[in-house]
């Protein structure tokens, strides 16, 4: 284990002193996330490149609440965002998320608004305990988790100040009433009339940060996007260089050294992979920090940044093993890593939405890294945490064990100290 | 003394090619043992199935007791290697290069760096230690590639062909080095293509040639093999035909054996002064114009020259 981790951090300290690779892992990135950011207006307080995110929204409740949330996503505010289309059928909703035309469907059920509000006439007992409230669908398209993601964010942040209101409401009421200036006959109609404007007090709060008056808003800034999009994409030129470095060492004759010397072919091989995850976590999170400190990007909750940042590395270090344990030369390795690199890039959905594909597109983009890490960055962007990163860690973690038991027959059948 | 080393029947092959084909031999605890042989004749693959690196497609050795194919990790402890080419990081400086390949050799605390301190003293470079391996020069380099194999402090030290491209000075260094290793105790494999440095270090020498050991001995019991022969060498220009002089020469009364080398003939004889004006003579009847004329006593050249036909340095 020691050696391992020696062989490993002996790399990366080789890493930074390797100023042309520091260029390409560091710099570039950097740059042109930069260059997206102007491009796409992020700098300019332009569009945020996201828009007429199609929604189905079938409104069955029909009442104050129900119809404040079908209001918000008609509002002006975020007409250029959502393209929103009105149904009765939540069966025929979801038929039309099934069938790909859609990002997402919201099902507000009837009775929503009864269910946080007391209907009038209704006589409130402070003692009995309060029922839940009726909660409201969003049936997402897996196939467009950005689109589905942001929908999702709009909703919770409405429910989130219907659920503040509810609870302070609630407990004013009883506060009225015990101090006998409210007569329990009379709560019903007082409720109503501090639920009846929430839609205009809060709407104007829930929309996407394109502007400089976001401090409350559903934060989706388009830099967290395009950051995490080139630290994957030159995450694979990382993990492509850490492999590239073992067949220099192979060919500079350091590898065969470690050899002789009392260490098993399974610790060098262990440390130069270790290695190369240690490159491209310190690669992954520079570029993370330096993003946060020069542009304050919001990357979401640091801890599901960290596991996400290890499953992608994880993952994509998984892929530069491959291509090192297929190539007979560093050269090889460094030429089909630039190659892989640019198509995972696209594929994955570093440069535009992955919702901007044709489904096959989305599909076949499951192989990479890229899509699965910006899967997992949008949702925190979103406002998600570690709990909803389930499934983007658990597929790059699947991918790079499997990725790495093919490179380890590999090396194992090929030698891996032969030439 | 006992042997550190026996090797038995070890074959290497590659495919349709054998590298090595059966080489027995074994080497004394305290010597230096040379395999000197022209490149391509099976010293490295020989060293690196001595030292774990490849498996012998057959056969076996054991190190210090253990087998390099039942017990590789066991004979990794006991020796050390000097690899062919520079094995060393480049970015990082000799003291980083040290210290890690120190460690790799399971050395830490403060042995590690007593040991680094010695070893760098040794090599002459304490003052240059902070400097990365890429600024120095190329007999630096081989310094330090020595150095590497020195700091676990081994008891059977291969060294191959450690003295490839560098200048004369550098060479002298570590030929000296080599020498004060094994006055202090150390046994020492050492692979070379020079005939002088077999001569001038070892105790005993195999010779190796297309993967077989043609030859095994002192130096004196390997000249005896020649006899009490000499070699003359011919050096002539470069627009002249080598081949139609040793055609010519191996006619002449008292030429025992006349080949060619780039521009050179060598010919062996009994008594070289007494064919001396019969061989000048030949090459003048032939328009040929010898530019020198070299005689040398019997060694390990004129016995590769004798067991093979071809002059080590151009083989």
């Amino acid at each position: 284990m020691l050696k391992l981790l020696l062989i490993g951090i002996k790399d990366l300290k080789l890493m930074f002193r390797d100023r042309a690779a520091l260029i390409f892992m560091l710099l570039a990135p950097f740059l042109l996330t930069i260059g997206m950011g102007f491009v796409s207006g992020r700098f300019s307080g332009g569009s945020t490149g996201l828009s007429d995110i199609p929604v189905v929204i079938v409104n069955l409740d029909q009442k104050e609440l129900g119809n404040a949330l079908e209001e918000l996503f008609n509002s002006a505010d975020l007409a250029d965002l959502v393209e929103p289309t009105a149904s009765s059928d939540p069966e025929a909703a979801r038929r039309l998320i099934d069938s790909d035309q859609a990002s997402a469907a919201i099902v507000i059920p009837q009775g929503f608004t009864d269910s946080v509000i007391p209907a009038e006439g209704t006589t409130f007992d402070s003692t009995a305990v309060q029922p839940a409230p009726v909660q409201i669908e969003v049936y997402a398209n897996p196939s467009r988790p950005t689109g589905a993601g942001i929908i999702k964010a709009i909703v919770d942040e409405f429910l989130s100040r219907v659920e503040e209101g509810r609870v302070s409401g609630t407990t004013s009421l009883v506060g009225l009433m015990q101090s006998g200036l409210l007569n329990p006959q009379d709560v019903a109609s007082e409720a109503q009339e501090l639920f009846a404007n929430v839609d205009e007090s809060e709407s104007t709060a829930i929309t996407l940060k394109t502007d400089t008056q976001g401090a409350e808003a559903v934060e989706f800034d388009l830099l967290a996007y395009f950051a995490p999009g080139m630290a994957l994409m030159f995450l694979m030129y990382t993990v492509s260089y850490g492999g590239r470095s073992i067949l220099a060492e192979r060919s500079q004759g350091t590898l065969p050294r470690m050899l002789i010397s009392p260490t098993s072919n399974a610790q060098v091989l262990g440390g130069k992979v270790l290695g190369i995850f240690l490159m491209g976590v310190a690669q992954v999170g520079v570029l993370i920090l330096a993003s946060s400190i020069f542009f304050q990007v919001q990357w979401g909750d640091p801890l599901g940044v960290l596991v996400l940042i290890l499953a992608a590395v994880f993952g994509a270090t998984g892929w530069g093993m491959l291509i090192t344990a297929f190539a007979r030369t560093p050269a090889q390795v460094g030429s089909t890593g630039a190659a892989v690199m640019l198509i995972f890039g696209i594929l994955g959905g570093s440069f535009m939405s992955l919702e901007n594909f044709p489904p096959f597109m989305q599909t076949l983009s499951k192989i990479t890294p890229n899509a699965w890490g910006m899967d997992g960055f949008v949702t925190l962007a979103l406002g998600g945490t570690l709990k909803n990163l389930t499934e983007p860690v658990t597929a790059l973690l699947i991918m790079g064990a499997l990725l790495f038991a093919a490179s380890v027959v590999l090396f194992n059948r090929n030698g891996i100290a032969q030439q | 003394m006992p042997n550190i080393l026996e090797s038995q029947n070890l074959v290497k092959t590659y495919g349709d090619f054998t590298a090595v084909k059966g080489i027995t031999f074994d080497i004394k605890e305290g010597e230096i043992f040379s395999l000197l042989g022209p490149n391509g004749a099976g010293k490295t693959t020989t060293i690196s199935m001595l030292s774990t690196l490849y498996a012998p497609t057959s056969g076996d050795a054991t190190i210090g007791g253990y087998s390099v194919t039942k017990d590789p990790m066991a004979v990794k402890r006991v020796i050390g290697v000097v690899p062919q080419d520079l094995a060393l990081y480049e970015d990082l400086t000799a003291k980083e290069n040290l210290v890690f390949w120190g460690q790799m050799y399971g050395l830490g605390g403060k042995s590690l760096t007593s040991r680094v301190d010695e070893v760098l003293e040794q090599i002459g470079l304490t003052d240059k230690a902070k400097n990365r391996v890429k600024t120095y020069s190329g007999g630096m380099k081989r310094r330090v590639n020595i150095g590497v194999g020195l700091l676990h402090k081994p008891r059977l030290l291969f060294m191959d062909e450690p003295t490839v491209g560098i200048d004369p000075q550098s060479r002298r260094a570590i030929l000296d080095t080599v020498k004060d290793l094994n006055k202090q105790g150390m046994t020492v494999l050492y692979t070379t293509h020079y005939m002088e440095e077999a001569a001038e270090l070892s105790n005993r020498v195999g010779i190796i040639d297309h993967g077989e050991l043609i030859a095994l001995g002192t130096q004196d019991e390997l000249t005896k093999q020649v006899g009490e022969t000499e070699t003359l060498i011919l050096h002539i220009g470069e627009n002249e035909d080598p081949e139609t002089l040793a055609k010519a020469l191996s006619g002449v009364e008292g030429v025992q054996k006349a080949d060619v080398t780039d521009h050179e003939v060598s010919v062996i004889t009994a008594d070289a002064k007494d064919i001396l004006a019969a061989v000048v003579g030949k090459a003048n009847e032939r328009g040929i114009k010898i530019r020198s004329i070299d005689i040398r006593e019997p060694n390990l050249e004129a016995v590769f020259l004798h067991l093979t036909g071809r002059a080590l340095r151009d083989t």
